[in-house]
């Protein structure tokens, strides 16, 4: 240890609470908020019995089938109610269409003066052969911002519905371990297709996201495609190798340093737009890997946080925790 | 050209029922696989790859895959009780194509 400050002044600063945050192990609610265990629910015999008796008395007229007419009405109704209900969403939904205007007629009203902007001056305002990426992480990056954010949301919610607590059995291993006897291990075949196709699926992964600007593609699907990879590599090999270069800390700090690198970057170019500010990031030669100013850097942060995202998806469903 | 996206679209409605109409949870997750497949297809003969790209790797790659551990998880893609009597662990581990 190379610390000059001694540790109670360490304690005092804000890189400790920023790494207890980061590492989380600080629980910000211990000692802070009030929290009671609840009580256990107590009851007399006889209001107990009464209440069952209540119960079975309801339960008996309920489902007993053959004289509830409110039931029998009920199922009639629904029946006839959702034929109906389907033919007249079939009628809306037809009638909507045949309302729509012919596909590819010039006249559309799709084809207006902002498609035509894009289309004219797209490759000189952003750099971006494709102008697909050019319209989705420069005109309208706020969007996919937004898209980072919800994919990042839905993890975080993920993680909380289906987060198991790591818990001791009686011999004081953990439980955690047994789901690992539900791996396929030493797979033969598993082992060598996954040998011979996870290092071409991450680098084609890593195309896709590299190119998005000069080809088809981008950072939404080379990070699908790259955390398919993990997840091919993830089954054949078991927990045990993947933690090692992915975990829990891993996930939080590329999600968090990717979406927040966005953040800036998005700003930035807000904040030179708003004030009618020259950006001085150079847009390079149209064509070349690295021109089209922030567009390749946005690419690598979405790449990034949806790889982690689709990987922690897999390992949440599979083990409820890295 | 025309008559194999006809082709195509007619398979993606056929999909789309079946899959909804299948009893088996496994095999309408196939078939939810192939629909995803085949839209990949519409979608470059529409000239649209970025979305095939993205169809292809999400929606028959990843999607599946998680609604094959979900199936594992609550033990539906137990086929036969042949372990039956055998430990627990085993038992609930087969029947896993994942």
């Amino acid at each position: 240890m190379s610390r000059k400050v001694p540790d109670q002044e360490y304690e005092k600063t804000l890189s400790f609470h920023l790494k207890q945050w980061l590492d989380g192990t600080k629980d910000f609610y211990v000692e802070r908020v009030e929290m009671k265990p609840q009580e256990e629910f107590h009851e007399e015999e006889s209001v107990k019995i009464d209440r069952n008796k209540e119960r079975r008395q309801r339960m008996a007229r309920i489902y007993d089938i053959a004289n509830n007419w409110e039931l029998t009405g009920f199922r009639r109704f629904y029946k006839i109610f959702c034929v109906f209900f389907c033919l007249f969403l079939v009628f809306m939904l037809l009638s909507a269409v045949s309302y729509m205007p012919s596909y590819g007629h010039p006249e559309n009203p799709v084809n207006n003066e902002v498609s035509e902007r894009y289309i004219e001056s797209g490759i000189q305002e952003t750099g971006a052969i494709n102008i697909v990426t050019g319209m989705i992480l420069d005109y309208r990056a706020f969007d996919t911002l937004g898209e980072s954010h919800v994919l990042f949301i839905a993890t975080c919610t993920v993680l909380i519905l289906l987060r198991k607590d790591k818990k001791k059995d009686e011999n004081g291993n953990d439980i955690e371990e047994n789901d690992r006897i539900y791996e396929p291990k030493n797979d033969l075949i598993l082992q060598t297709a996954a040998r011979i196709l996870v290092p071409p699926i991450i680098i084609f992964g890593i195309y896709v996201i590299l190119c998005g600007h000069l080809g088809p593609g981008g950072g939404f699907s080379g990070g699908a495609i790259i955390g398919a990879g993990l997840i091919l590599y993830l089954n054949a090999f078991g927990f045990k190798k993947t933690e090692r270069f992915f975990s829990e800390k891993t996930y939080k700090r590329l999600s968090v340093g990717a979406l927040g690198c966005y953040c800036l970057a998005k700003s930035y170019s807000f904040y030179t737009g708003a004030n009618h500010i020259e950006s001085v990031i150079p847009l390079g030669t149209p064509g070349n890997i690295i021109s089209s100013g922030l567009i390749l850097i946005l690419n690598i942060c979405v790449g990034i946080v949806v790889a982690g995202t689709m990987y922690t998806f897999y390992v949440m469903f599979r083990k409820g925790g890295y | 050209m025309q008559l194999f996206t006809d082709v195509l679209l007619v398979f993606l409605v056929i999909c789309a029922i079946a899959a909804s109409l299948s009893k088996n949870l496994l095999n309408s997750i196939l078939i939810f696989m192939s629909y995803s497949l085949v839209m990949s297809i519409i979608w470059v003969l529409l000239e649209s790859p970025d979305l095939a790209i993205t169809e292809a790797a999400v929606g028959a790659g990843v999607t599946s895959i998680l609604f094959f551990v979900t199936l594992k998880k609550i033990h539906a893609m137990v086929k036969t009780d042949e372990k039956k009597g055998e430990e627990g662990h085993e038992q609930k581990s087969s029947g896993s194509g994942v």
